[in-house]
């Protein structure tokens, strides 16, 4: 089944995906092939259960995250176009093709990666990550190595470093601000295969 | 070699008197130096004898020994200018910043050279082979590997790897085949240079020096993967050098009709061999070091010289069996430095870092230097325009090529593309070094004619490139507005996002079904963290390995360091004493005090988030900042004079001070169990004092407690305060049995320096009695109640902040006892809180009350 769709045809509004996301075609294509040897029961969409049945995704200390943030509120499914919509947050940024200021801003920007790494901390989708929140991915990602104290502590500090406006929540802006130095480019994306 | 000592004395007196440089015949030396050096004449025909004084009428009192030390004595000699020579060029930064410290010594060495050359008409002193690549290259090198960016390194490998294989060959036989064009043109007069000699020539011409390239790329600061490239490059070509010299140097000796394939096809072979093998060799001594390091627990002092010893050891033995050697010990230092550095003590990581970064920094310098003195010698100078100039074309333009096609493919494959100006940069890094001279001089001058046309082209071509390119670089790297390194402060929340990157991008690997960079990275750390870290690092070492955590220790160490000095540009610790730092204690135990299921908390958060807090965010301090205070209020001098009467006198304590193998004073096992016993006995004889209102037999401690309320001016506040400290109104009976529990826990909490810490309460009866002024007056002016307030607002809440640093504390007296004691406390005492800031806590003292 996989392999069968190999022409263009079978990917809806492959233009408009390609335009929103700036993957070629070829891209497109192999996405969709994962995308359909992911979906197991041939449905047309993703459920969070084929994400983790993914092997690695269980190990991974924020997978279940990331598997959530495939899915916007209220839905347990992803198609294929949204699929590939989360997915074009981790292409490189396209330099030239910003300069041309184009129609929208295309998802690899180093906006909307921030953003999107920004609603990984942002579990309650509130435009904040408050210290509870912190101190889940702190946890998650820490583990046993650190006794819970030095987890609080780390995350108040965290916090501290980055909260500008003293409200004791880090908003987007200064989580931004924050990680203004960062490669954000080499460290937010992967090398899609062709 | 007698003149070389004449002449290094000659140096001597020149460079350190600043006499006149005045040309005099070889033949003079003798007497001239007999005049500086007021040696005796008889010295000198004692020792132009070797020391076999054929004349000696008695016993003499002293005799002159020049040849008994000559060696060790000119090598020390020579590095002692060395370094003299570098601390006058890094006297002045204006021309440092504008010159690289790389140029600036190759002319110093043009100087000293020079003053060689008047003295002896003659260059005795020069770089020889044998002392570039045993001696000055591996500390370089070993330095280069252990301080390598291993992500970075890794991340960028296989750029790394194709411009120093095929970008080295490329210049090799571009540059060989070039100049032999050249030839067969005429371009440069009758040379007796065949086509293999000139590829030979461009084999060695072809390296990227790595002594070089960190001296220039280390003061211009372009971006990390720039420099990477340029550096990582630098150091992995060596093998191809070496194989490519190696292969071309067997092909000039058998000849040319003589090559076949077969022979071909060993070099490639030996290509393969060398590299690899000599990269493992240093993983094999990587892995021996780390395995080392793991078992010096109970001698800490000679781990440090391990890593050296052996990193040497890898390079000799790769050297010995005719591997890369620089491959080996680059690849022994990055394999081996995140597993010492965990294994080692504190102390120790510190001092291989510091020596590591001394011994490469001197070699470095004595290599630019003695390049510099090499320039100075009639001999090698045989100039041919068109050779020269050609050479320097070449070496510069094909590196431009080669660069520019090889990234040219690499940016298909690559995630960020290299931009146009790191191309252009990279190109230009290409600098030549020492590596170049010393296999120049290398060769063998029997079969090729012309060895010193190269040599002298070699150094040229190496003054170019450090020199002039060195120079321009950083305006060019300004021109090109090429991306520089971010000055970057640690930041936890960076580092936490990055953490949190890492795992995404595998996630997203996995999610969209390729095994990718990132996935490879996430298997290579479950192996390593599993099985590596399992059988390298110490059991106690393998927990502290997160990098979050670091930052966070190291942030903390930071705000430590500020404070201290900030308190003490303000001449006291006393400005911390503000209404802020007390609800900021509040606030913290607060937050602390919340648990993951506390579904209240977020309102409780909101709540907190309304007070105003303190820009300072170490937590520990605050414990610290009170002892000081305390100390401060405490009369300086009523104290010491207390301290010194009345504080346990260590016996042993100097038993160590000569040791060798350790630094501690105080480690000794039954002191600190003297320590222990003796304050039980005299907590045991206040208890029983107490309870039966007996007076205690004189003893060290002379006055107890019960004592010391009945003489205070008003015993009856401070007594308050006490009780209530340990949750209990009752008799001081309970409330001394209550301290003996916790001296119990502080000593039995054998580790960091206990000594003091026992004995302090033994101290404070006393200092009540003694020191009147800051007790009756002070204290009475404030409210007496107020204070029990703030011994159980304040102090109650230090220790268990003081605990998430365990790093930091200091020898925090009885911090454990406290937190046992008061933490139920805290719950209670919240309603305190409320209240108007009271005064300045002073909980230390309160601390001594216990």
């Amino acid at each position: 089944m996989g392999s069968s769709s190999s022409s263009r045809n079978k990917i809806p509004n492959a233009q408009e995906l390609m335009r929103q996301t700036g993957f070629s075609s070829a891209h497109l294509l192999r996405l969709h092939d994962r995308f359909e040897s992911l979906d197991r029961d041939n449905r047309g969409y993703l459920s969070p259960d084929d994400f983790e049945a993914l092997g690695g995704l269980a190990m991974n200390p924020i997978g279940g995250r990331i598997i959530e943030a495939f899915f916007s509120s209220g839905q347990d499914t992803v198609d294929f176009s949204s699929f590939v919509r989360i997915l074009a947050h981790f292409r490189p940024t396209d330099r030239n093709r910003n300069k041309e200021g184009t129609q929208q801003e295309l998802p690899s920007s180093r906006t909307r990666k921030l953003k999107f790494a920004f609603q990984l901390y942002d579990l309650d989708r509130d435009g904040k990550i408050s210290r509870e929140e912190l101190l889940q991915v702190l946890r998650a990602m820490l583990g046993l190595q650190v006794t819970e104290e030095q987890l609080q502590s780390i995350a108040e500090r965290a916090i501290q470093e980055a909260d500008l406006d003293k409200d004791d929540a880090i908003s987007f802006d200064e989580f931004k601000k924050s990680l203004e130095k960062m490669d954000i480019d080499t460290k937010m994306s992967v090398s899609f295969l062709k | 070699m007698l003149r070389c000592g004449y002449a290094l004395f000659w140096l001597l007196g020149s460079v350190l008197l600043i006499c006149v440089v005045s040309p005099v015949k070889g033949e003079a030396v003798v007497t001239r130096e007999g005049s500086h050096l007021k040696l005796s004449e008889s010295s000198h025909s004692n020792e132009s004898q070797h020391g076999h004084s054929s004349n000696i009428t008695g016993i003499p009192i002293i005799s002159f020994k020049w040849h008994h030390v000559e060696t060790p004595y000119l090598v020390a000699f020579w590095v002692l200018v060395s370094f003299l020579g570098k601390l006058v060029i890094e006297a002045n930064h204006h021309v440092t910043s504008v010159i690289p410290e790389s140029a600036l010594l190759i002319c110093f060495g043009f100087i000293l050279g020079g003053m060689i050359w008047a003295a002896d008409k003659v260059q005795t002193f020069r770089l020889t082979p044998t002392v570039f690549f045993f001696y000055l290259l591996p500390q370089v090198i070993l330095d280069a590997g252990y301080h390598m960016p291993n992500k970075l390194f890794f991340t960028n490998l296989g750029g790394i790897l194709v411009h120093a294989v095929i970008g080295t060959c490329w210049n090799a036989a571009s540059l060989g085949l070039s100049l032999w064009g050249c030839q067969m043109g005429g371009a440069m007069g009758d040379l007796d240079i065949g086509l293999l000699q000139y590829l030979l020539f461009g084999s060695l011409m072809a390296a990227v020096d790595p002594v070089a390239v960190i001296a220039v790329f280390e003061q211009v600061h372009v971006n990390d993967v720039l420099f990477i490239m340029v550096f990582g490059e630098s150091l992995l070509n060596d093998g191809v050098t070496v194989v490519l010299f190696n292969v071309f140097d067997a092909f000039v000796s058998l000849g040319g009709p003589k090559i076949d394939a077969a022979e071909i096809i060993k070099g490639i072979v030996s290509f393969f061999v060398v590299a690899f093998g000599g990269s493992l060799v240093g993983l094999v001594f990587g892995l021996l070091i780390s395995l080392l390091t793991r078992c010096t627990k109970n001698i800490q002092i000679i781990e440090p010289g391990f890593i050296f010893v052996l990193g040497y050891l890898s390079y000799l033995t790769a050297e010995m069996l005719s591997l890369s050697a620089i491959l080996s010990i680059v690849f022994c230092g990055m394999c081996c430095q995140k597993y010492i550095n965990a294994n080692m003590d504190e102390n120790s990581v510190q001092t291989v870092r510091y020596a590591m970064k001394a011994f490469a920094n001197g070699s470095e310098t004595i290599i630019f230097v003695f390049l510099g003195i090499s320039a100075i010698d009639k001999v090698i100078w045989v100039w041919n325009t068109g050779f020269i100039l050609l050479t320097l074309l070449f070496v510069l333009v094909y590196r431009f090529i080669g660069v520019f096609f090889l990234t040219w493919i690499l940016n298909r494959y690559r995630l960020v593309p290299l931009e146009f100006v790191d191309q252009v940069i990279m190109s230009y890094g290409g600098l030549r070094g020492a590596v170049a001279y010393g296999l120049a001089v290398m060769l063998d001058e029997n079969k090729i004619k012309e060895k010193n046309l190269m040599v002298c082209t070699t150094l040229i071509v190496v003054y170019f490139t450090v020199i002039l390119q060195g120079i321009t670089m950083k305006p060019l790297v300004m021109w090109l507005k090429v991306k520089r390194a971010a000055v970057t402060e640690v930041s936890l929340l960076e580092k936490l996002t990055n953490k949190m990157f890492n795992h995404t991008l595998v996630a997203i690997e996995d999610i969209s079904g390729q095994i990718g960079h990132n996935y490879m990275r996430s298997k290579w750390k479950y192996f390593e963290e599993n099985w590596m870290s399992w059988i390298l690092m110490k059991p106690s070492a393998r927990k502290k390995q997160d990098q979050v955590f670091d930052v966070f220790h190291q942030l903390n160490l930071k705000d430590a360091m500020e404070y201290v000095t900030e308190g003490e540009r303000r001449g006291s610790l006393e400005f911390v004493r503000n209404e802020n730092s007390i609800i900021d204690f509040k606030k913290k135990s607060e937050s602390e005090s919340f648990d993951i299921n506390n579904a209240n908390m977020s309102n409780d958060h909101g709540a907190m988030s309304t007070t105003s807090r303190d820009p300072i965010p170490s937590v520990s301090l605050e414990m610290h900042e009170q002892i000081m205070k305390a100390v401060r209020e405490a009369e300086a001098i009523n104290a010491h004079h207390l301290l010194d009467q009345h504080l346990y006198k260590s016996r042993k304590q100097h038993r160590h001070r000569f040791s060798r193998s350790h630094f501690d004073i105080n480690r000794d096992e039954k002191e600190v169990q003297e320590i222990f016993q003796r304050t039980m006995r005299n907590r045991l004889k206040s208890f029983t004092s107490a309870k039966m209102g007996v007076k205690p037999p004189k003893t060290i401690v002379k006055h107890t407690q019960k004592e010391q309320q009945q003489k205070m001016p008003n015993g009856k506040s401070m007594d308050k305060a006490k009780t209530s400290y340990s949750g209990d109104e009752g008799s001081e009976g309970d409330s001394a049995s209550g301290y003996d529990q916790s001296y119990m826990r502080a000593t039995y909490r054998a580790g960091a320096g206990i000594e003091n810490p026992a004995f302090m309460p033994d101290l404070d009866p006393m200092d009540l009695l003694q020191i009147p002024p800051w007790l009756g007056e002070s204290e009475l002016d404030s409210s007496m109640v107020a204070l029990s307030h703030r011994a159980q607002v304040d102090l109650p809440r230090t220790p268990s902040n003081l605990r998430r640093l365990a790093p930091l504390r200091i020898s925090t007296r009885s911090t454990d006892s406290f937190t046992l004691e008061n933490i139920p406390d805290t719950q209670q005492m919240d309603s305190d809180q409320l209240q108007p800031p009271p005064p300045p806590p002073r909980p230390p003292r309160d601390d001594g009350y216990v």
